[in-house]
């Protein structure tokens, strides 16, 4: 009972499977998307949207079965010929030229003559035509490199309709937005529907489906295993579609699972100054320094959530804390000792200090690839006495990780197992889990579900919590509302390198939305 | 001073000529490298292209057949170049050494089969080189004047160019546009092999009557030291290429000058080119930054 089956459909699936080696990502898939409609595909990381979008666009070819453009069988040899059939895509990632103008960018691939001029003046002409009719409207000679990510997706959207595509392929593409940015493209994907373009969009937030679409497929472990028209279904039928009843708790926070700390910092037993750390004044400096005079401060036994669009200074903050980025300026306080610029402290002798990171960027600064997992469960603290004086030992580090491993569920539970050959979510229990294991006094946490599949973000939050009911002070950085929510006892929203507000955890989404785009700013000094 | 308009006018002209080849390899490099194919092998390529001029010519007796055996060698180079390196993705800077490895054995190897003088051409006739058109200049060096100009519009003023700049920095951007990365890279290296056979044909049909054994001596990577010195781009390394001649043509006039009555070592001359590289390359760069892409090979798919 696929939505729209009486209508001629713009794109019909029929058996489509797709496997790359042993992993089949994409099983015997079967669906119909009906011309003009706002249709979603959700599922969890892995759960085969991806492959399945990239079929339709021609990436990746199928295995078997076959797919019908508008009723006619389409074989696609690449994305050439997708652009032929009027199917255009706009990736997570952007397929953007940054040292381009935005009409050179629109261009590529779709020039009209063999000289560049009059192809550039026909883009600019296609472009001001567009925002006419959709309200897109971005400047074609700015410098896409230089244009902010919201920007940089509509001239995604550009290229694709510049190609004339009818059907308009969108994937993940709130994950880089803030919340004002995504309704907009919300519109735009509206006014895009009633103009006659039909448009998939491929997420794994459940309260973008339910806002933006017409109807939804539902798929989980590469194969298809619903499609409900949107308004017949709620959020908590398709989580558990999706994953099964353990995740429901968290896509939808509620009031339990943010309870308040069982340590209050008041009630925590021991010297306050001790306990008490705080950052004043931290500031980075660098080649982009984004960070300008933050202060905070970080009680025991709470969660301290940062909100932020990417990019807005979170990530150097957390690297300033963990000592593995100089400070410009002020003093960062750690119970007794004082980091300042003068007195500088790099990462080991923060980590002597008990503070303990898990880092954003897991495969960079996490974990080492080419490491076993017994070697990545080490990292940082291989001078353990326990692990041998002098030289290490290996088979004490393998004992500990598997210890680690059995604690944090972490599968396979093979220390000798290649760090890289984890899943993500493996990966990064294998990460929080060594930090945690170090019992830190302050955790610093950078995204820590980001690429992680719903059964481990359970498992992560859940250690997150029981740490800070331990009492460990916790700093979280994440670009998920839903998990600052879900987690935080506090919220500071990050802004262009500065703490742009303070808000409770069980805040509105739009007040968020509003200190995270900076309106609220604006509209105070209004 | 009624002598030195005369004596400029010579150092120029001398300029030029040492410059040719320059200016030819680096417009070369400057079309693989803008599509992210870094090339190593320029000497290579105009080493085997030297030798496969001089040795048409010497048989056939006519420059031009010279001029199209040059070009078809260095084409081929550039073949397995990219055969290495954008169809199966190699490591681009050992495809580049392999290839001048390969070129530097091989005009010796058949040069010693064929004309048995130590892997050096039997020295041609003025018919079968390319001698004064204009201005005492031959239609090679003009060919590189030209090809100046050229590169800049193709690169900056056409489709073709705007694709290979893309290509260069985001080759995902150029295939998800629908434009084969792979058909793209194989033109650049080709527009490389062609202008890289030019180049070696000058060295052997115009600049000198012949070849001989390592005829390049390191011009090839000099020339790639004026594209990063230029940038990337076609008139920075432009003027990097004649910054270089110069440098020749002053290492060659000023040998046997005696300072403060020592002779100077004529040694210390000819390195002045290479310490020039050198230095320009180590001090004066700043920040070169080179096409995003460049150097990775690019594997489509997911």
């Amino acid at each position: 009972m696929s939505p729209g089956q009486t209508a001629q459909a713009a794109i019909e699936l029929r058996g489509v499977s797709k496997s790359f080696g042993p992993v089949k990502a994409v099983r015997d898939v079967s669906l119909a998307i009906p011309d003009g409609a706002v249709a979603g595909i959700v599922g969890e990381n892995g759960a085969g949207k991806s492959t399945l979008m990239n079929l339709v666009y021609g990436l990746v070819s199928p295995d078997a079965g076959e797919m019908l453009v508008r009723g006619r069988e389409a074989v696609l040899s690449g994305p050439g010929d997708a652009i032929r059939l009027g199917i255009g895509m706009v990736h997570q990632h952007f397929m953007l030229v940054d040292t381009f103008t935005v009409a050179e960018n629109v261009a590529l691939g779709a020039e009209g003559s063999a000289l560049l001029r009059p192809s550039l003046a026909a883009a600019r002409r296609a472009l001001g035509r567009i925002a006419d009719e959709h309200g897109l409207r971005v400047d074609p000679d700015a410098i896409v490199g230089d244009l902010p990510v919201g920007e940089q997706q509509r001239v995604e959207i550009l290229k694709v309709l510049y190609r004339g595509a009818r059907i308009l392929i969108l994937d993940e593409p709130t994950a880089v937005l803030t919340p004002g940015e995504t309704d907009a493209l919300f519109r735009v994907l509206r006014g895009l529907s009633a103009g006659g373009v039909t448009v998939v969009l491929v997420t794994h937030k459940l309260r973008e489906i339910m806002a933006a679409t017409d109807g939804v497929f539902v798929m989980r472990g590469g194969r298809l295993v619903a499609s409900r028209p949107t308004r017949e279904t709620s959020p908590g039928e398709l989580a558990t579609l999706m994953i099964g009843d353990h995740g429901r708790s968290v896509l939808l926070p509620d009031a339990t699972s943010r309870r308040r700390p069982a340590v209050q910092p008041e009630g925590f037993p021991g010297d306050a100054g001790v306990h008490r750390p705080h950052a004043e004044a931290a500031a980075a400096s660098g080649p982009r320094s984004t960070q300008h005079a933050v202060s905070l401060d970080l009680r025991a036994g709470e969660i301290v959530g940062v909100a932020g669009v990417a990019g807005n200074g979170q990530g150097e903050l957390l690297e300033v804390l963990a000592g593995m980025r100089p400070l410009a300026g002020g003093r960062i306080g750690l119970g007794g000792r004082e980091v300042t610029p003068a007195a500088p402290c790099d990462p080991a002798a923060m980590r002597a200090l008990g503070v303990a990171h898990v880092p954003e960027h897991r495969h960079r600064h996490g974990i080492v690839e080419e490491f076993t997992a017994a070697e990545t469960a080490i990292l940082g603290y291989e001078a353990d006495p326990g692990l041998g004086r002098r030289r290490l030992d290996g088979r004490a580090a393998e004992r500990s990780c598997a210890g680690l491993m059995a604690r944090f569920d972490v599968r396979p539970p093979d220390p000798r197992h290649l760090s890289g050959r984890f899943s993500g979510g493996n990966q990064q229990k294998l990460v929080i889990g060594r930090e945690i294991s170090a019992r830190p006094r302050i955790l610093l946490v950078g995204q820590p579900t980001r690429g992680v599949d719903i059964g481990a973000i359970a498992a992560i939050h859940r250690e997150i919590r029981a740490l800070r009911d331990e009492g460990c002070a916790i700093l979280l950085v994440s670009a998920e509302l839903d998990e600052i929510a879900a987690l935080a006892d506090r919220v500071l929203v990050m802004l262009r390198g500065r703490i742009a507000g303070e808000v409770p955890a069980d805040a509105d989404p739009e007040t968020l939305g509003l200190l995270m785009s900076g309106a609220g700013r604006e509209r105070d000094a209004a | 001073m009624a002598a030195l308009l005369p004596e400029l006018l010579s150092l120029a002209s001398g300029t030029l000529r040492m410059a040719t080849p320059l200016i030819l390899c680096a417009m070369g490099g400057l079309f693989s490298e803008r599509s992210g194919i870094v090339d190593i092998g320029l000497e290579g390529k105009m080493l085997a292209a030297a030798f496969a001029a001089a040795a048409a010519a010497a048989v056939t007796g006519s420059a031009s057949a010279g001029l199209a055996a040059g070009c078809g060698a260095a084409l081929l180079l550039a073949l397995v170049h990219g055969f290495a390196s954008i169809t199966h993705g190699g490591n681009q800077v050992v495809s580049g050494v392999a290839v001048n490895m390969l070129a530097s054995g091989l005009t010796i190897t058949f040069g010693q089969a064929w004309f048995a003088s130590g892997g050096a051409t039997p020295a041609l006739p003025a018919s079968a080189r390319f001698m004064t058109v204009v201005g005492g200049h031959n239609i090679l060096v003009l060919a590189a004047l030209a090809s100046v100009p050229l590169t800049w519009w193709v690169i900056g003023r056409t489709r073709f160019g705007l694709r290979l700049r893309a290509v260069g920095e985001s080759p995902r951007a150029v295939q998800a546009a629908g434009v084969s990365v792979a058909g793209l890279r194989y033109r650049a290296v080709l527009a490389c092999g062609l202008l890289t056979g030019i180049a070696g044909t000058y060295l052997s049909l115009a600049q000198s009557a012949g070849f001989s054994r390592e005829m390049t001596a390191g011009q090839g990577y000099i020339a790639l030291a004026a594209l990063i010195f230029g940038k990337w781009r076609a008139l920075p390394a432009f003027g990097a290429c004649l910054l270089f001649g110069f440098v020749d043509v002053l290492a060659i006039r000023l040998q046997g000058v005696a300072v403060a009555g020592v002779a100077v070592p004529v040694q210390l001359f000819q390195v002045l080119p290479y310490g020039l590289t050198v230095i320009l390359l180590a001090g004066f760069v700043g920040r070169a930054v080179a096409p995003k892409a460049i150097g990775l090979p690019f594997v489509g798919g997911r």
